[in-house]
């Protein structure tokens, strides 16, 4: 490295201004080819009315004014979404909740948690064949069985309009609560001793230690919690196709899976139309995108 | 430590609660034991109505032997294998060098760059479905376990890019000073100093998306079709209507898709735990 300055090449002088950008390209080039692009695309498609084949032709906001003027598959999809956001976000209290419970440093303890996150390891398709199975009707689903020592039931729960999302949603809580569980206890595992001991000097106890002194230290574990379980809540896809396929009468749809029924089901590939439900969806994932990512950012400016 | 250790409570309670460990497992894990009870039933117990009591014989050879030697299991797990693979190793590659760059250089648009790869990490995949089916089809690679590869790899760049550059940043950034003033060319840092760094982190990715495309099931039904290119979690589903009702050949096969993540993550627990809290809980 003794060449003088004048006989270095451009790279080598440029090469600290140079070199990240060289070592992006890749990955910048494969991104924005497979994600960001197609979210435009998306946008363009959804004003137009597209098999997917032929001549794609402009109906501009059409799509969007029969989605919002009275579809009735799109308004039991929504209000469904919704009820995934609230009703999936127990799952991080659940996994507080059994976080605190295996805390401990018995005999065996880390078989017991790796035992317990075993669902979330499994595909959501086998998780949801294996919920199928046990609800199934009568005494056929262990379910029914358990519920019948007890004297209630039997109920069919994939096969009531009412209950039906509840049960798939029950069992997308079992995979999402393990991974909850899972941050909580890493979390836990980071709380300061000394603070837990002088709280306990201080008389603090039970609930009151766990509300004042303990979740505030896990806030990191809490927020990415948060932000997997919203995303996971919104993305329910896998569930839906295996244990209902939308059914029955539709009232297990939600807006992904109304979208791919619309795009790409034997009954015609309706491709703007589904656009502009996926337009639709991505508005409402936006608005926490934007949350997570102006948290992220704070915390950014706080490590500088 | 919280909650108070069991070993400074009472007696009772330590017993009580060595008790009550094993049973809220066995409720926690009850869907699961269901399914491998199926899977060990001869197909008369079904018939017979006997769906929970004890299997009249044990026919788990019988069952697997057939989901492996009587069904196209086999060649969907090998498709699985041969997407998931090359995943994993394309999103290490390229997203061991956005770490790099995003991780050590300060430049303009960089927290730009950054958050663009968050962002697009959570977005729905709906709204890419449409247009990255048409580019598939367009390459020629509908149907192709290359064509899921591509996705796949471009997709986790985005979680594999957060995960990375967090992990570097955290590095000790006066290792890297020190090669600079000994002249070390900055590729040469990132293969010789930060590679070698980042085994863990590495490891933890390796796992984790490992899991991730395995377990994949939205894309495999839209970008593939049938058993030459579809990975097993799209062909449990027609495994399942080739043995419609034979719910003793579905458990058993639902456990074979389900095994290879959960070896996985038996095997490397400590690195998969790691990846799943985002580095961000230590």
């Amino acid at each position: 490295m003794s060449a003088s300055v004048e006989n270095r090449s451009w790279y080598k002088r440029n090469e600290i201004a140079v070199t990240p950008w060289l070592f992006l390209l890749p990955g910048i080039a494969f991104f924005a080819l497979y994600v960001i692009i197609p979210i435009f695309q998306s946008f363009w498609i959804s004003f137009h009315e597209w098999d997917g084949l032929g001549e794609k032709t402009w109906v501009g906001l059409g799509n969007y004014e029969r989605l919002l003027g009275g579809d009735r598959k799109f308004e039991v999809s929504f209000w469904n979404n919704v009820k995934w956001l609230v009703l999936y976000l127990l799952a991080i209290p659940m996994g507080l909740f059994i976080s605190l419970l295996l805390n401990q440093t018995v005999r065996g303890i880390r078989l017991y948690k790796s035992l317990f996150f075993f669902p979330f390891v499994i595909s959501q398709v086998v998780v949801g064949l294996v919920f199928s199975w046990f609800y199934l009707p009568g005494d056929q689903g262990l379910l029914n069985v358990v519920l019948g020592t007890i004297g209630l039931g039997p109920y069919n729960i994939l096969g009531q309009p009412g209950s039906a999302t509840y049960g798939i949603i029950a069992a997308g809580l079992w995979p999402q609560t393990a991974y909850c569980m899972i941050l909580y206890l890493t979390g836990l595992n980071a709380v300061d001793p000394e603070q837990v001991e002088a709280a306990r000097l201080d008389g603090a106890k039970g609930h009151k230690m766990l509300w004042y002194v303990i979740i505030p230290q896990l806030k990191p574990a809490t927020f990415i919690a948060f932000v997997v379980t919203i995303i996971g809540a919104l993305r329910s896809f896998d569930f839906i196709a295996v244990m209902t396929n939308g059914g029955p009468f539709g009232s297990t749809r939600v807006l992904s899976f109304y979208m791919f029924e619309e795009s790409l089901s034997e009954f015609g590939f309706r491709m703007g139309y589904g656009a502009a439900i996926a337009v639709v969806l991505f508005f409402i994932m936006l608005f926490f995108i934007t949350y997570f990512l102006w948290s992220m950012y704070q915390d950014e400016k706080g490590a500088r | 430590m919280f909650p108070t250790p069991i070993e400074k409570t009472s007696r009772t309670w330590q017993i009580s609660y060595q008790v009550m460990l094993p049973i809220v497992l066995i409720i926690w894990l009850l869907p699961l034991i269901a399914v491998a009870i199926f899977s060990i039933k001869p197909d008369g117990d079904f018939v017979e109505g006997n769906f929970w009591g004890i299997p009249s014989s044990f026919e788990g050879f019988t069952n697997y032997g057939k989901v492996f030697f009587e069904s196209d299991m086999p060649r969907y797990l090998l498709n699985s294998v041969m997407i998931t693979v090359p995943t994993v190793i394309g999103c290490i590659i390229l997203s061991s060098m956005t770490g790099f760059a995003l991780g050590i250089y300060r430049f303009r648009g960089n927290l730009l760059i950054f958050f663009m790869f968050i962002a697009g990490n959570f977005v729905p995949f709906q709204i890419l479905m449409v247009p990255v089916r048409d580019l598939t089809l367009g390459l020629g690679l509908y149907d192709t376990k290359l064509g899921l590869i591509l996705f796949h790899v471009a997709f986790q760049t985005g979680f594999c890019t957060l995960f990375m550059r967090n992990f570097i940043r955290a590095l000790p950034f006066p290792l890297i000073e020190a090669a600079r003033v000994e002249g070390v060319a900055e590729w040469r840092i990132f293969v010789f100093v930060v590679l070698p760094l980042m085994k863990p982190a590495l490891a933890a990715l390796a796992v984790l998306i490992f899991t991730f495309i395995w377990n994949d099931y939205f894309w495999a039904i839209v970008l593939t079709q049938g058993p030459d290119a579809q990975p097993v979690t799209a062909g449990i589903t027609s495994f399942n209507s080739q043995f419609r009702a034979a719910y003793h050949l579905m458990s058993a096969g639902s456990i074979v898709a389900a095994l290879p993540p959960v070896a996985m993550f038996f095997l490397m627990q400590k690195h998969f735990i790691a990846g799943l809290t985002l580095g961000a809980v230590k």
